[in-house]
């Protein structure tokens, strides 16, 4: 027995290695996985209309101010109800995919239902991926995203918000990023209120989604012309559209335009 | 034109190095744009007036007029907008009764970016200049530091990005008067609902070629209060009069007279 005092209570240094003192010089912070956004993704848009939902979101994984990864899908189709929308840090949607996976899988399993009363609907992906967030933020550990998830559940259209800070909310116009300030007002002069979703058809909805992303390829500038679209319809079921590109633009406005003042030629 | 004085770069970069806060540019609350069509151009803007998170005035005007046919669009510091506005306004007054000429739309631009410039961005001034003159229909912009651009529709201030989705999305060359009235109201009211920084009414004002420039104040008035749900005057009799007493303080003489014009 060692009968020096100072070594009671403590494993042995022959047997365990000498003590390691780096627990006293434990950061003030616990974990933080994702502490600034690296390759980020823009906004996400959607709207309601009176047979289901469309989401829409570019294909673009800018880093910084470097475009550099342009084949990025940033809708997840969830069985053939829900589509799910992400903007923000890529590293994380990919792992928030691999829950929506996981989810599936778990769903999937024992379950002779699962074409139809027990399918996941779109709130349960959504409650599920909004639980993940808020508790990742409690950790001081998010998931540095902001998410939309689109769906049909029980024949009504189901469109909310979730974002790395845990906040949710609902309306029947939504967009992520630069989509809040620039596509918003376009998308609420058609539904402005829960009364003008009945009003709106198909045709409306997808020439409004599609005017908003002409608008944000011209005025983001960390945006893409290529980009994907889903529709969610009552009849139809889900149709996700790959490869769309921004068309009708005019480029031509400044032709006339010289010098920025008093210059002539 | 003086130039400029460095003297208390010493100093800010010791204030900086010591914490306090760089004063931070502020972009308050408004929404302006600009818009030109067959025959002249327009500008129009919102009409609330913020101090922080408060309404300071609900019905202010940012339409400020530089000369009788050269109107300006003022977003950031109010303070900064209405006194370099004035200013040049002034100073364009002297200057075309100087040369016996129309002042130009140019001119006024040329006057402000030099003075702006000159203040390095302290003075918080971003403005829609837009006139008729001589030369013809003009529309531009001037921001706080001194650079200026020229377009075909414009918007500036916090409501800017909801105005341009409406411009970007109905704009198109060869608008007719009234087209583009109806397109910069609108612009204006995607501010006014989507920009917290934006609200109440829309100021608008026309510059025709040929024509006096037409000041539409509250073009439209899309938040008018709902009215009063009872009156609340007191009636009569409500203040009980104890006592009355008539005292003549002077003599009074009438007389009639006879004005001829």
């Amino acid at each position: 027995m060692n009968h020096d005092p100072f070594s009671w209570g403590r494993p042995s240094d022959e047997t365990y290695g000498a003590y390691d003192t780096k627990i006293a010089q434990a950061p003030a912070f616990p974990k933080m996985n994702t502490t600034q956004p690296i390759v980020t993704g823009t906004s996400v848009i959607s709207m309601k209309y009176n047979n289901g939902v469309i989401i829409a979101a570019d294909n673009l994984g800018s880093y910084g101010s470097l475009l550099r990864f342009t084949n990025v899908e940033r809708l997840i189709p969830v069985g053939n109800s829900t589509v799910v929308g992400i903007s923000g840090d890529i590293s994380d949607m990919q792992h928030i995919e691999d829950l929506l996976e996981e989810m599936k899988t778990e769903n999937n399993y024992d379950n002779s239902y699962v074409d139809d009363e027990e399918a996941l609907k779109p709130s349960y992906v959504f409650e599920y991926l909004a639980t993940v967030m808020y508790n990742r933020r409690s950790k001081m550990n998010p998931l540095w995203n902001a998410i939309i998830v689109a769906g049909m559940e029980d024949k009504k259209p189901f469109l909310r918000y979730v974002n790395l800070l845990g906040v949710t909310y609902s309306s029947p116009t939504l967009a992520t990023g630069f989509g809040a300030h620039l596509a918003l007002p376009l998308m609420r002069r058609v539904v402005d209120r829960e009364d003008d979703i009945e009003k709106t058809t198909l045709e409306v909805a997808e020439n409004t989604i599609l005017e908003s992303m002409k608008i944000l390829y011209y005025r983001d500038a960390r945006s893409s012309r290529k980009f994907s679209m889903a529709i969610i319809d009552n009849d139809q079921g889900l149709i996700l559209k790959k490869g769309l590109q921004v068309e009708n633009m005019s480029w031509e406005f400044a032709k006339n335009i010289r010098g920025y003042g008093t210059q002539k030629v | 034109m003086a130039g400029l004085s460095f003297d208390n770069y010493q100093r800010n970069q010791f204030l900086t190095s010591k914490n306090s806060a760089q004063p931070k540019a502020t972009s308050t609350g408004t929404t302006i744009v600009g818009v030109k069509f067959e025959g002249g151009v327009l500008i129009a803007a919102d009409t609330r007036s913020t101090q922080g998170p408060i309404v300071a005035d609900k019905n202010c005007a940012k339409l400020h007029r530089i000369s009788p046919r050269i109107w300006c669009a003022g977003a950031g510091t109010a303070a900064d907008t209405e006194a370099v506005t004035a200013l040049i306004g002034s100073n364009i007054e002297l200057h075309s009764l100087s040369t016996r000429r129309q002042p130009r739309v140019v001119t006024a631009l040329q006057m402000l970016k030099q003075h702006l410039f000159e203040y390095q961005g302290h003075i918080g001034a971003y403005l829609i200049v837009a006139g008729v003159d001589p030369t013809g229909p003009h529309l531009m912009s001037v921001q706080a530091h001194g650079s200026t651009d020229v377009g075909y529709y414009l918007s500036l201030g916090s409501g800017s990005l909801a105005a341009m989705a409406v411009l970007e999305s109905r704009w198109r060359e060869g608008l007719t008067k009234d087209e583009a009235v109806s397109l910069a109201a609108d612009a204006i009211e995607a501010g006014i609902w989507n920009d917290l920084g934006s609200g109440s009414n829309v100021d608008v004002c026309v510059m025709e070629v040929g024509k006096d420039a037409a000041y539409l104040r509250n073009y439209r008035t899309p938040n008018v209060r709902e009215p009063k749900q009872q009156s609340y005057k007191f009636a009569r009799g409500t203040t009980a009069v104890l006592k009355e007493s008539i005292i003549n303080v002077c003599d009074i003489e009438e007389q009639e007279v006879e004005i001829q014009a």
